[in-house]
C-alpha cells in the first residue's frame, strides 16, 4: 500500500456470496496490486449463503477508492462499505496464555479485570485470558502484561458494525439538530459522555 | 429428461447459440468430445494446434461478431497453455467463455496426472471462474458464465469440468435467465451527470473525445459520429479502438499515446477538455500523467467503474454503457442549444480546429522513400490502398502493429483485431483465424512481424485444415524490430538478442503446410505480391523483406510525456540522455 501523504487505517466491511474461493479472489485482489491486509476476519451472516468480511487496509483516499472499486468488481462481492466513514463499533478478541508466578498472579488477576478479560484456564504457572474490545485496548493491556511474560498470543483481527440503524448512521452529537433545546441536550450527552470515559473499567470507550 | 454431464455441456452451448467452438482434446475432456462425435449440430470444432490458439481464435472471432467465443481445452498443460490468451482478453475486455478440463472430482488437490489448480491459475486473469462440481450445476454454470462474459465490462469466464461430473447424469433443464444478486452492471448513465458533461462540453473550446475500446464493444460508433459532428470535436482513438472513427473524417487525429501522432498528443496536452468514453488512460496512452491533459476538465465515461479516476484524476465520471450515454448526451447537447453556439464559442472552436490541422499537416505519420529497401510504412499504405480500408486487420505485437494503427486507413468498426492490452506476439494468427471463421465474407489480412508469427506459426496447419483465406503479410524485418529500437534508442545501441535471421523460410514454411507462399524483396515487387495473394483464393503468406533499419516514429520514451515525443531517429546526443535517464521498459 502507498505510504503516501494522508495514508490511515480503513476498516471495510465485505458482504460476498458465501463460495469457495471467495476468500482467495478478495485476498488475491490486494496481493495482485502490493497492497498490504492488515487483518481480515471473515464469518457466516444471518443469512447462511452470505459471508461478512472485515478488512483493515491502510491507504490515502485515492488508494482506499480504488480498493473499494475493485472489491466492488468482484462478482461474487454483494456489497461494500467503508465503516471508516460511518459511526462504528470494532471489536477484536485476543486470546494469551501469561506466566502466572505466585508472586504475579493478583496483579494479573486485577489487571485482567479492569480490562474485563476473563479468565479461561488456569494452571499453576499460567493463566489463559480472553479479551475483547477495539485495538488500543488490546494494545493496553497486552503491554501491561508483557512484563510478566506472555506466553503465547493470538488476536482474531477486527470486527466492525455499523452502529444504530442505517438511518440514523451520523455522529450522536449531529443527531442533536438545530432545535430550540438542541443546546441543552449537547451539554446533557458531552457530560455522559465525559463520565463514561473516565469509568476505569471503559478502557476502551473511544471507539 | 437425464443427459450426461458431457452432453449437457453441447446443449448449454446451443441454448447459447454457439456455433463455433475452438479447442484441443485430451483425457479429461474426452466425454465431451465423445458427445460430440454424434451431436446432432450446428456446432463445429476447430481444432488448433496449441491452447494458447484456441483462446486467442476465440477472442478474434469474440471481436468481429460482437458474439462470445468459446474455447475448450483438457487439463493441466492445456490448461497453462491457455492462459496467456485469458489474460490477453482479460485486458483487452473480450467476452470469451473458455471450458477446461479438471481431473475427476476424488482426485483434485492429489497432483494426479495431468491436474493443475485450474480455477487457482485463472482467477487473477478472468472475470469470473467456476469449478463445477455436480452435473446438476453445469447448465446454470454455463448459464452465468455467458451472462458475465457478455454483460457490463466484457470479460473472458472460465469454467473448470472435472472429469466425473462429465460422465454422471442429470436432469438438464437449461436456465431461462440469471439472477445474480452481486453483479448488476449500470448501463444508464446518470442524467445528473450527463447534463453536468453537456454543459462542461458546452463551455469547451478546445475539447477533444479521447476514444478507446469499450466504444467498439458497446457498438457506439455511430453515436460517436453523431457526437462529433454536432459539437465538432476532434477526435483520438486508443490502438484498441482503431475503427472506431474513419480515419479519413475530417475529425479523425488518429492514434494517440506512444506511438501516436503528433497531433492528437499535442491537443490532448493543450485540451481545456478531454471526453474520455471507453478508454481506461493505460499508461501507453497517457505517458508521464502529470503532462497528461493538465490544463482540461475530464469527462470519463466507462461502464467500469474501478476504471474511473483509477491512473487520472476525473472530474465529471459517467458510469454506464457508452452508446446509451452518448445517445443521452447528444440530446442534452441539443436542449443546451449545441446546434447554435454563440458566435464567439464558434470561432474558438474553428480556431482550435485550424490549430489541430496545423500540427497534423506539419506532422503527419510519414516516412522516406527507398528505391532498393521496402520500407514497412509502404506495405501497409498498399494494404489499405488495395482493401479500400475494407478488409479486417489483425497484427502481431512490434513495430509492425504500430505501423498498421498508424497507416492503415481504418473504416469500421470490428475491423481492426490487436493485442493492446498484454501486448502477445503470437496473437495473429489464432485471432485472425478466428476473425475469418466469424466473418467468412471479409478479407482477413493478418500483418505480422517474423518474431511474432513465429510463436504460433503452427496455427498454418489448422488455416489450411479448415481453408480460412487469410492473407498473412510478414513484415520481416529479420529480428525483434521494437526491442531492437528500444535498444538503440533508450539503451545506447547496445543491441541483444534480437537477431532472427536463423527463421525459416517463410514462403517455403507456408508450402510445407499447404498454403501458398510469395516473397518481395524490393520495393517495386510488394503491390504486385499484395494483388497476387489477394487474388489467389485460400490461405497465403507473403514474406516481405523490408528494411531493418526503419524506426517506429513518434515514439515517447516509457515514462515520458507524450508532449515530448520523439518524431525522428534521435541523435546521439539524445540517446545519451535518454540511455542516463534510464526510464527503461
Ligand atoms: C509473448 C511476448 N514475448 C515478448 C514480448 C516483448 N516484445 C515486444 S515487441 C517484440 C519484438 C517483436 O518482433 P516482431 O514480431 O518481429 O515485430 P517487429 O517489432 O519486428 O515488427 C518483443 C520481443 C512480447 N510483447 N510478447
Amino acid at each position: 500500500m502507498q505510504n503516501g501523504q494522508g495514508a490511515r487505517k480503513h476498516t471495510i466491511a465485505v458482504l460476498v456470496e458465501n463460495k469457495f474461493g471467495v476468500l482467495s479472489r478478495v485476498a488475491g485482489l490486494f496481493s495482485a496490486r502490493g497492497y498490504n491486509i492488515e487483518s481480515l476476519s471473515v464469518g457466516e451472516t444471518l443469512d447462511p449463503t452470505v459471508s461478512r468480511m472485515t478488512l483493515v487496509v491502510r491507504g490515502d483516499e485515492f488508494v482506499i477508492e480504488q480498493v473499494v472499486k475493485q472489491l466492488h468488481k468482484l462478482v461474487d462481492v454483494i456489497k461494500v462499505i467503508d465503516l471508516t466513514k460511518e459511526n462504528h463499533v470494532e471489536r477484536e478478541l485476543v486470546l494469551m496464555r501469561v506466566n502466572a508466578e505466585p508472586q504475579h498472579r493478583t496483579e494479573i488477576l486485577r489487571t485482567a479485570d479492569i480490562f474485563r478479560a476473563k479468565v479461561v484456564d488456569v494452571t499453576p504457572t499460567t493463566f489463559t485470558l480472553e479479551v475483547t474490545g477495539d485495538e488500543s485496548k488490546l494494545d493496553a493491556i497486552i503491554e501491561l502484561l508483557r512484563p510478566v511474560g506472555i506466553q503465547e498470543l493470538v488476536r482474531t483481527g477486527k470486527v466492525a458494525i455499523a452502529r444504530g440503524s442505517k438511518t440514523a448512521r451520523r455522529r450522536p452529537e449531529e443527531r442533536l439538530g438545530k432545535g430550540p433545546d438542541a443546546e441543552r441536550r449537547r451539554r446533557e450527552l458531552t457530560n455522559q459522555l465525559d463520565e463514561q470515559s473516565r469509568d476505569p473499567r471503559v478502557v476502551g470507550f473511544a471507539d | 429428461m437425464k443427459l450426461s454431464g458431457a452432453r449437457i455441456v453441447l446443449e448449454s452451448l446451443k441454448r447459447e447459440g454457439v456455433d463455433v467452438v475452438f479447442g484441443l482434446p485430451g483425457g479429461a475432456v474426452l466425454p465431451i468430445y465423445d458427445a460430440l462425435y454424434d451431436f446432432p449440430g450446428p456446432l463445429r470444432h476447430v481444432l488448433v494446434r496449441q491452447e494458447a490458439a484456441a483462446g486467442h481464435a476465440a477472442e478474434g472471432y469474440a471481436r468481429v461478431s460482437g458474439k462470445v467465443g468459446v474455447c475448450m481445452v483438457t487439463s493441466g498443460p492445456a490448461a497453462t497453455n491457455l492462459v496467456t490468451a485469458l489474460q490477453d482478453a482479460y485486458m483487452d475486455s473480450m467476452p470469451i467463455v473458455a471450458f477446461t478440463g479438471q481431473v475427476p472430482t476424488h482426485l483434485i488437490g492429489n497432483d494426479a496426472f495431468q491436474e493443475a489448480d485450474n480455477v487457482g491459475i485463472t482467477r487473477p486473469c478472468t472475470k469470473h471462474n467456476f469449478l463445477v462440481k455436480d452435473p446438476k450445476d453445469i447448465a446454470p454454470t454455463i448459464k452465468e458464465a455467458f451472462y458475465i462474459a457478455s454483460t457490463g465490462r466484457p470479460g473472458p469466464v472460465h469454467v473448470d469440468l472435472p472429469k466425473d461430473i462429465l460422465i454422471k447424469q442429470a436432469d438438464f433443464d437449461y436456465p431461462e435467465t440469471v439472477h445474480l444478486r452481486s453483479y448488476n452492471p449500470t448501463y444508464e448513465g446518470h442524467p445528473g451527470q450527463i447534463r453536468k458533461a453537456a454543459k462542461a462540453i458546452m463551455r469547451a473550446r478546445r475539447a477533444v473525445l479521447y476514444v478507446g475500446g469499450g466504444v467498439i464493444a458497446s457498438d457506439a460508433a455511430a453515436e460517436l459520429m453523431e457526437l462529433a459532428q454536432l459539437t465538432r470535436i476532434p477526435v483520438t482513438t486508443t490502438v484498441m479502438a482503431m475503427g472506431a472513427f474513419p480515419s479519413d473524417h475530417p475529425l479523425s487525429m488518429g492514434m494517440l499515446g506512444m506511438h501516436g501522432g503528433y497531433a492528437p498528443n499535442m491537443a490532448v496536452y493543450n485540451s481545456d477538455l478531454l471526453i474520455a468514453v471507453g478508454a481506461r488512460f493505460d499508461d501507453r496512452v497517457t505517458g508521464k500523467v502529470e503532462f497528461f491533459a493538465p490544463q482540461a476538465e475530464i469527462i470519463h465515461i466507462d461502464i467500469d467503474p474501478s476504471s474511473i479516476s483509477k491512473n487520472i484524476k476525473v472530474h465529471i465520471p459517467i458510469v454506464g454503457d457508452a452508446r446509451r450515454v452518448l445517445a443521452k448526451l447528444k440530446g442534452f447537447l441539443l436542449e443546451e442549444g449545441a446546434g447554435d453556439p454563440p458566435a464567439a464559442t464558434r470561432e474558438a472552436r474553428d480556431s482550435w480546429l485550424r490549430q489541430v490541422l496545423q500540427w497534423q499537416t506539419k506532422h503527419p505519420f510519414r516516412y522516406d522513400w527507398d528505391d532498393e529497401l521496402i520500407k514497412p510504412q509502404y506495405v501497409i499504405e498498399e494494404v489499405s490502398n488495395l482493401t479500400r480500408g475494407e478488409a479486417i486487420i489483425v497484427t502481431g505485437v512490434g513495430q509492425h502493429q504500430m505501423w498498421a494503427a498508424q497507416h492503415y486507413r481504418f473504416r469500421h468498426p470490428r475491423h481492426w483485431l490487436t493485442s493492446g492490452g498484454l501486448g502477445t506476439m503470437g496473437y495473429g494468427l489464432p485471432a485472425a483465424m478466428g476473425a475469418q471463421v466469424g466473418r467468412p465474407d471479409r478479407l482477413v489480412v493478418l500483418i505480422d512481424g517474423d518474431g511474432s508469427f513465429v510463436m504460433n506459426s503452427q496455427e498454418l496447419a489448422t488455416i489450411v485444415e479448415n481453408q480460412l483465406p487469410i492473407k498473412t503479410v510478414i513484415i520481416n524485418n529479420g529480428g525483434h524490430g521494437m526491442v531492437r529500437q528500444w535498444q538503440d534508442v533508450i539503451y545506447g545501441g547496445r543491441f541483444c538478442s534480437i537477431d532472427l535471421s536463423a527463421s525459416p523460410d517463410f514462403v517455403k514454411l507456408a508450402e510445407a503446410y499447404g498454403a501458398v507462399g510469395i516473397r518481395a524483396i524490393k520495393p517495386n515487387e510488394v503491390v504486385p505480391a499484395l494483388e497476387k495473394a489477394f487474388a489467389t483464393p485460400g490461405p497465403v503468406v507473403v514474406d516481405v523483406m523490408v528494411d531493418k533499419d526503419e524506426y517506429c516514429f513518434p515514439m515517447v520514451p516509457a515514462g515520458g510525456a507524450n508532449k515530448d515525443m520523439l518524431l525522428e531517429k534521435p541523435n546521439k546526443e539524445v540517446k545519451a540522455k535518454a540511455a542516463k535517464s534510464q526510464t527503461g521498459f
